[in-house]
């Protein structure tokens, strides 16, 4: 597969790690923000295959994960609530636990509740049953923010009336500006999430290096990718330097994709959101503007704030914010799995628990 | 006559003269043999010589026809699967029909028709079955459920719990075919290279490798719901051995690869439907390898890894790029990933 399997060369892929081994000498931690770049490091046995000096640590990356619990309760709430509403949702938001049920149980339950594999199969369930309410769940970061615009664009030039959307979105750069704040974790580089930065661009990080003095890199999610950025990092790190470097170049630019950015600005504006973990993180989600009020559900259905109740127990916060590993956890592994997980984070795909649990356990 | 009903009403599964017609029209018709033919409530047949196998399954596939095959198929060959893993001959299948009041006739008679064709090229016969009709909105349009009687002969005893350490592990062919199928096909997802579901009656299959390794093979599986993956964790836990396979030599189309890449899904916990695990000694694998290369349905055979004496029981796997992690079971359902 091109693109693909060049980046997953054996001798490459090892030739790389080699020349980490070379030239590491410093103790460094290295934070990868997105959920992608964990499952790929974890997958690929990366972690593993690195020096003991060179710490990786998982952050705030995944969009389910990063939700915050009153969000959750919020979309249980209203599931509850209007059961006459088609509710469409990406896969993994399916399963996280609320204080009382997940969208899952809400399902079987009664509700509703459709998975969809992109905003547009939100629009064509609109489409079919134009009779009905469907409401789309937007969570994501930059990634996907654009196509459910452009979604939302889509069904105001088509008439539609019947489908609106519950912007959860969220904004990277604003969530490691917070974290480097807190001034409770010592994160030497970052390597950065590369589906991200082809929308906003690798300059959006250009204040990590400046303000905070960490060196990034944006990566792609082959694994050569993910040892190349870490073997870029390593290489900054060690010779002193605090750059932003682009591993990803076949995909990101330094100013993005200009089109998505407008695609996104047209629809949506910076606002404050509460993140799990983190607590509110100023302009770091996304509000549906005043111009397409019709299609914000939130204001559609006057959707009330759920009840910000993690459960107990759950350390998935001080996993997000990369102060402790999965296992660490007192609930790890025994009454947190993915089969009946308690935090998000063994929830998704993409979160730093399952991730843990599915490739490092007792391994 | 059922002919001039196009779709299935309530009243055909009222036990009336309406499921009488469908029962003569289109079932007995279709899957027509000496011992279903009476149409009593059992099937009468003499008692195979050797041991006996039985086995159940029920398909709910969504939709109900896709690339490759149907829930008809699928229920015909999922069945005779079962019992083949396990060494039997398969001999008798019965279908019960779990139907949506709605449901185009034409749709029912085509699943039919591929059942009895599926049943006829393998070599088994539809003895009894039963029909039940729900009201609209109460089914899925249709669910089958399908029992199966096979004959082990000899004193065959496949068993995971007799795979050793140096044993041999091989897959019949490309892993995920079915599940990327069924799944583009559902959500309307279009390929360059669409996926055929692998759905195919593996017994001859099975018999060729018993017979080309008489005492090597240990166990075989089909790795269905939850994948390879699966399969080789319940391996491993059968025997309490290590199984440590590479990612390298795990036969996977060139497309499925592309849709899992998309989609964010793993081909390892892909369900297939017509495709063998195997376990068997390693004096064995050659011969193994070659009866299932030589079969129409196991020419991507290829061996993948070795059993390992320990020490825990669990399934590693040595990534396309060098390094060895765990290869875990599915727990929970795959979903779409986000981004």
């Amino acid at each position: 597969m091109k693109y693909v399997d060049e980046f997953r060369k054996r001798e490459e892929a090892q030739g790389l790690l080699r020349k980490i081994r070379e030239i590491s000498r410093r103790e460094v931690s290295i934070m990868e923000i997105c959920g992608t770049h964990t499952h790929s490091i974890s997958k690929y046995g990366v972690r593993e295959a690195l020096p003991p000096n060179i710490r990786l640590i998982s952050g705030p990356g995944c969009p389910v994960c990063v939700t915050s619990a009153a969000d959750v309760n919020r979309l249980l709430d209203f599931s509850r609530s209007r059961r006459d509403v088609v509710i469409a949702t990406f896969g993994d938001m399916m399963k996280v636990p609320g204080s009382s049920s997940s969208l899952q149980e809400e399902k079987a339950r009664g509700g509703d509740i459709r998975v969809v594999y992109s905003p547009l199969g939100a629009l064509d369930i609109a489409r079919e049953d134009t009779g009905r309410e469907v409401v789309l769940f937007a969570v994501g970061f930059e990634t996907t923010v654009p196509t459910v615009a452009a979604t939302m664009l889509a069904a105001r030039e088509e008439g539609l009336k019947n489908f609106s959307v519950l912007s959860l979105h969220k904004l990277t750069p604003p969530a490691m500006r917070a974290l480097m704040d807190t001034g409770e974790i010592d994160i030497d580089g970052f390597i950065c999430p590369g589906h991200v930065t082809a929308i906003i661009g690798a300059g959006a990080y250009g204040f990590l290096a400046t303000e905070y003095g960490s060196p990034c890199v944006v990566a792609g999610f082959e694994p050569i990718d993910a040892i190349m950025g870490i073997y870029m990092l390593v290489r900054q790190l060690e010779e002193g330097r605090k750059d932003i470097e682009i591993e990803y170049d076949r995909v990101v630019t330094w100013d993005g994709n200009l089109k998505a950015q407008e695609v996104m600005r047209s629809v949506f504006e910076p606002a404050d959101s509460l993140w799990r973990g983190i607590g509110n993180i100023p302009g770091s989600g996304l509000r549906i503007r005043d111009e397409f009020a019709d299609m914000d559900a939130e204001k559609r259905f006057s959707i009330p704030p759920g009840e910000d109740a993690e459960p107990r127990g759950c350390k998935c916060g001080s996993v997000l914010k990369g102060l402790i590993t999965p296992d660490a956890c007192p609930l790890f592994a025994k009454a947190c799995t993915p089969e009946f997980p308690i935090g998000p984070c063994m929830v998704s795909s993409e979160g730093t628990c399952a991730a843990f649990f599915k490739y490092r356990r007792a391994a | 006559m059922t002919k001039d009903i196009k779709t299935i009403l309530l009243a055909h599964g009222s036990g009336g003269s309406h499921s009488r017609r469908l029962v003569e029209d289109v079932f007995a018709k279709a899957f027509t043999n000496p011992l279903l033919a009476p149409l009593n409530d059992q099937a009468v047949f003499a008692s195979p010589s050797g041991r006996l196998a039985f086995t159940t399954d029920s398909y709910v596939v969504k939709p109900i026809f896709f690339p490759g095959g149907d829930i008809g198929k699928l229920a015909v060959c999922g069945t005779i699967n079962d019992l083949a893993v396990g060494g039997a001959e398969p001999l008798y299948l019965s279908a019960s029909f779990i139907i949506e009041e709605g449901l185009p006739m034409d749709e029912l008679e085509r699943v039919v028709a591929s059942m009895a064709k599926t049943a006829l090229d393998a070599g088994v016969m539809i003895v009894t079955g039963d029909t039940k009709v729900v009201e609209r909105g109460k089914g899925d349009k249709l669910f089958i459920n399908t029992a199966g009687i096979g004959r082990i002969s000899g004193s065959l005893d496949l068993a995971p719990s007799g795979i050793k350490p140096g044993d041999s592990v091989i897959v019949s062919g490309t892993m995920g075919d079915h599940g990327i199928a069924i799944l583009t096909h559902r959500e309307g997802i279009r390929m360059e290279t669409p996926v055929e579901s692998d759905c195919a009656p593996l017994h001859t299959l099975a018999k060729a490798v018993l017979e080309a390794a008489p005492s090597g093979v240990r166990a075989m599986r089909d790795p269905t719901r939850g994948g390879l993956a699966t399969v080789l964790n319940e391996f491993a836990a059968s025997s309490g051995r290590s199984i440590s396979v590479r990612e390298d030599d795990i036969p996977v189309k060139e497309a499925v690869r592309g849709a899992c890449e998309i989609l964010g899904f793993d081909p390892l916990y892909l369900a297939n439907e017509g495709k063998l695990v195997a376990v068997v000694s390693k004096e064995s694998t050659d011969a193994a390898l070659d009866a299932m290369r030589s079969h129409r349905y196991g020419r991507d055979a290829a061996v993948i890894g070795t059993v390992e004496e320990g020490p825990k029981a669990r399934v590693l796997i040595e990534t396309s790029i060098g390094n060895r992690r765990i290869l875990d079971m599915l727990s929970g359902e795959q979903l779409p990933r986000i981004c």
